[in-house]
């Protein structure tokens, strides 16, 4: 296997009550310097590899088989302690919603230094310098004030923006962002998406990017991963998949994404026989889950 | 977070019978406690005074938890006594519940200046101290049931409008509710046909609950010796009187403490159990 | 101006800010929708279209008087019915229905979806014309015994559907009602909606924040943007040659699976 920055191998979890399957023998391979989608509807688990890599996966699901190697180190081995210093040293999370992820009855200054000075171990001097930077750098205007209010004080723009800055301050090697734009208004996410795969690309930092957003993907992965059911049924660079995807339920979800460009081409649900298909497969891989367990 | 569908089951059965046990036990000793209790609960024989529960050295056959100073069957006692404890936790509680819940439902869901005048008189109603509340109104009204019963009722109602008014608020942002109104519905069609059927389950919990705290109540007046006639047992005034001695009969103190404790227990877990039994998302 | 089915003519809509009202006397208003004239031609799809704080979603309620107008007339058919009461209204409610945006909080979690269809029409769940609106939108008649909490997204925004034209009203408004949906669930919703609008005849104002499901549902389009109307045309122009800013910053915006053009 080719040293990618992040790699995933054959992970499986199931629900501790039921056994149901959530992810099915998951690769995934995440080459530094790039951007990889994780792309699929709602079920189909693409955020609960961003939490097995972050060590946050609900109580509720256990994960049964599998390595999630970062920098050739596997996570699901180190004890908890080793994991926990790992993680907090290489990578960071951009969430999904800015209005939650903020602590609203703390200043934005503390909640950015907070992390570089209690776990890296900065000076405060250093990690306020640092939070200073990384605000200018998202394009926030007047930082040494921002960092004086309250996020209720701010748009969920600002905050958004605030928060991609928390995530690139202490300079990590991998970062997880989870569906980071879809509270957002069209002319907002465009900004923030901008901003980043612009600061992506200047920091060379590995980016998993979860969305439902193939339109999102198009415009800025490298590369992606298409989930169903847990399982990842397309995995390809991004000009071979939007040339014509080479699963039949990859090819289905670009049907139904909307193109205003194209006014005649109307919007195809995805196909009962498709789903039908890729359930199938899901069986399948269920079967040799059972044998090789 | 899970996907609420089937992943997250509250396992109610449990609570719900085992309190829902307790309290048919306690109801049916308080409907046939004539038949059931061994002596007669008032009867004094000095002879037989403070002996002790049945597996103790000195205790007498058909003394089962013993007697208190006064010669009294302490079983006897605790069954009658849930008469009392019984009636006022039925009519305070249902007392309490229909004003608040009626007062609460108007206020969060037509606004307005009823809802102005309805939770100014809340706030200025909590104001008070309760306990001191409940004195003074029995102070001034006289002693017996329907004070005691009365009392519950001006002091508590407020637990329940505060609660319902929230609830109602919650409800009435739904777009159920709205839907309800486009449909043509009339306001008051719309509070009961859409809105109270997705309060109930909270006020069913209130009301059990509040059903606990007037037994609580209740003891608590008699243990001050406001509520019923000494003559008569309740659980509140065995406790003031077994307080008394202590140290030469804990049994007498104990075993309606007892008694207390899993009754106004059982009242509150019943009706959380009840709530969840009643929730088609959680059933 | 041949046959519109409603006309809105300088509507106004203020409400209160409570989060500023002082302790004593009015709170301040707050102007959520200013000087807004449109119309709606009869058997036409109209977008409504704008981001988050843009008083869409407050039109949509003020078009089925869900939301008191400050200021302005509203003419359904040839009638006024900006200040008509509740009880004057209500003949006129089963002929203007909405569509909610989240399916979840629009369906009561206590009723059988049966009943969430039959509740308005008044009539029992048996009634025929509960099974027509779950066959018109493809659902299995079996759902009636069913629970919201049951079905998934895609599924409850076609009971949403269902309830609404099972009145057979003149005008619907949608408001958002594909934006909480996977892609393929909204393209069946959407391709469903655009069905019953030529079989039923339907008059339709669609609101969404997502000019890229506008395209192929509407005739004509209004841009909102801050509580005003930016841009009102039909829709082939609008995405060909539009007239306001703001609309070419939302055309701009909008990712186009097409992996050609990076951001």
């Amino acid at each position: 296997m080719s040293g990618g920055y992040l790699t995933i191998r054959n992970l499986s979890a199931v629900l501790r009550d039921t056994g149901e399957r959530v992810l099915r023998s998951v690769d995934i391979d995440l080459q530094p310097g790039t951007i990889r989608g994780l792309v699929g509807e709602s079920g189909a688990g693409k955020s609960m590899i961003g939490k097995a890599v972050l060590g946050v996966l609900p109580k509720a699901l256990k994960v049964v088989e599998g390595e999630i190697l970062i920098d050739g180190q596997d996570l699901l081995k180190l004890k908890d302690a080793d994991r926990r210093r790992l993680i907090g040293a290489s990578t960071a999370l951009i969430p999904q919603d800015p209005l939650t992820a903020l602590n609203p009855s703390h200043r934005i200054g503390p909640q950015i230094t907070n992390r570089l000075v209690d776990i890296l171990g900065w000076t405060r001097r250093a990690a306020e310098v640092r939070a200073l930077e990384v605000l200018e750098e998202v394009q926030i205007a007047d930082a040494a004030r921002v960092m004086r209010q309250y996020p209720h004080e701010l748009s969920g723009g600002m905050r958004q923006r605030i928060l991609i800055a928390s995530a690139f301050a202490a300079e990590p090697k991998l970062i997880i962002a989870d569906e980071p734009t879809t509270a957002l208004d069209v002319t907002v996410q465009k900004q923030i998406l901008k901003l980043i795969s612009n600061l992506q690309a200047r920091h060379g930092t590995a980016l998993l990017f979860v969305t439902h957003d193939l339109g999102v993907v198009a415009k800025i992965c490298d590369s992606l991963s298409v989930l169903y059911g847990g399982k990842v049924v397309e995995d390809t660079d991004v000009a071979s998949f939007f040339n014509g995807p080479h699963h039949a339920y990859g090819r289905a979800l670009l049907a139904a994404t909307p193109r205003h460009t194209d006014p005649d081409a109307s919007l195809l649900p995805v196909p009962d026989d498709v789903i039908a298909a890729v359930r199938a497969e899901l069986g399948e891989a269920d079967r040799q889950w059972v044998r090789h367990d | 977070m899970l996907d609420g569908r089937g992943a997250v089951k509250r396992r109610a059965g449990a609570r719900l019978w085992l309190s829902g046990l307790w309290l048919a036990i306690v109801a049916l000793a308080a409907v046939f406690a004539p038949l059931i209790a061994p002596h007669d609960p008032l009867m004094q024989d000095l002879l037989y005074g403070r002996l002790p529960p049945f597996w103790m050295a000195g205790a007498e056959p058909g003394y089962l938890l013993g007697t208190d100073s006064l010669g009294r069957d302490v079983l006897s006692r605790l069954i009658h006594g849930a008469r009392i404890a019984l009636i006022v936790a039925l009519v305070a509680g249902i007392g309490t519940c229909l004003i608040g819940s009626t007062l609460g439902l108007i206020a969060g869901y037509y606004r307005g200046w009823a809802d102005r005048i309805i939770s100014r008189l809340v706030d200025i109603w909590m104001a008070f101290p309760p306990i001191l509340f409940a004195i003074l109104l029995i102070a001034v009204i006289g002693t017996g049931l329907t004070s005691v019963i009365v009392a519950i009722v001006v002091i508590d109602w407020t637990r329940f409008c505060r609660v319902v008014r929230a609830e109602t608020l919650n409800q009435s942002q739904m777009d159920y509710v709205h839907s309800a109104r486009i449909a043509g519905f009339t306001r008051m069609k719309t509070m009961l046909s859409e809105i109270l059927p997705n309060v109930l389950p909270t006020i069913v919990a209130l009301l059990s609950l509040e059903m606990g705290i007037a037994v609580i109540v209740e003891a608590i007046l008699s243990f001050v010796n406001l509520s019923i006639s000494t003559d008569q047992p309740t659980w509140g005034g065995m406790i003031a009187e077994g307080r008394l001695s202590i140290h030469q009969a804990w049994w007498v103190l104990v075993f309606p403490l007892i008694t207390l404790f899993l009754t106004v227990l059982s009242f509150a877990q019943f009706g959380e159990g009840l709530k969840d039994r009643f929730d088609p998302v959680l059933r | 101006m041949t046959d519109a089915l409603y006309r809105i003519e300088g509507l106004r809509v203020e409400v209160a800010d409570q989060t500023r009202k002082p302790l004593f006397g009015a709170a301040p208003r707050l102007r959520i929708l200013d000087d807004i004239s449109f119309s709606i031609e009869r058997r036409s799809v109209l977008g409504i279209v704008g981001g988050s704080g843009s008083g869409k979603t407050t039109l949509g309620r003020t078009l089925v008087r869900l939301v008191e107008p400050t200021a302005g007339t509203l003419i359904f058919d040839g009638q006024d019915v900006t200040q008509l009461s509740d009880d004057a209204m209500r003949p006129l409610r089963q002929r203007i229905q909405l569509i909610f945006q989240d399916p979840m909080s629009a369906l009561n979690p206590r009723l059988t979806i049966g009943r969430i269809i039959a509740a308005p029409l008044r009539a029992k769940t048996s009634d025929p014309r509960v099974a027509a609106a779950l066959d018109n939108v493809g659902l299995p008649r079996g759902f009636a015994g069913r629970y919201p909490h049951e079905l998934s997204g895609g599924q409850r925004q076609r009971v949403g559907i269902a309830r609404a034209i099972a009145l057979r009203p003149d005008f619907i408004v949608a408001d958002e009602i594909v934006s909480g949906l996977d892609v393929s669930s909204q393209a069946q919703v959407l391709t469903l909606l655009a069905n019953l609008v030529k079989d039923l005849g339907l008059t339709l104002a669609f609101i969404s924040h997502d000019l890229s499901v506008i395209r192929r549902l509407c005739d004509r389009v209004i841009v909102l943007q801050k509580g005003k109307i930016v841009e009102d045309q039909p829709v082939a122009d609008l995405f060909t040659s539009p007239s306001h800013e703001y609309t070419r910053q939302l055309l701009n915006s909008i990712p186009e699976p097409d992996p050609s053009q990076r951001w």
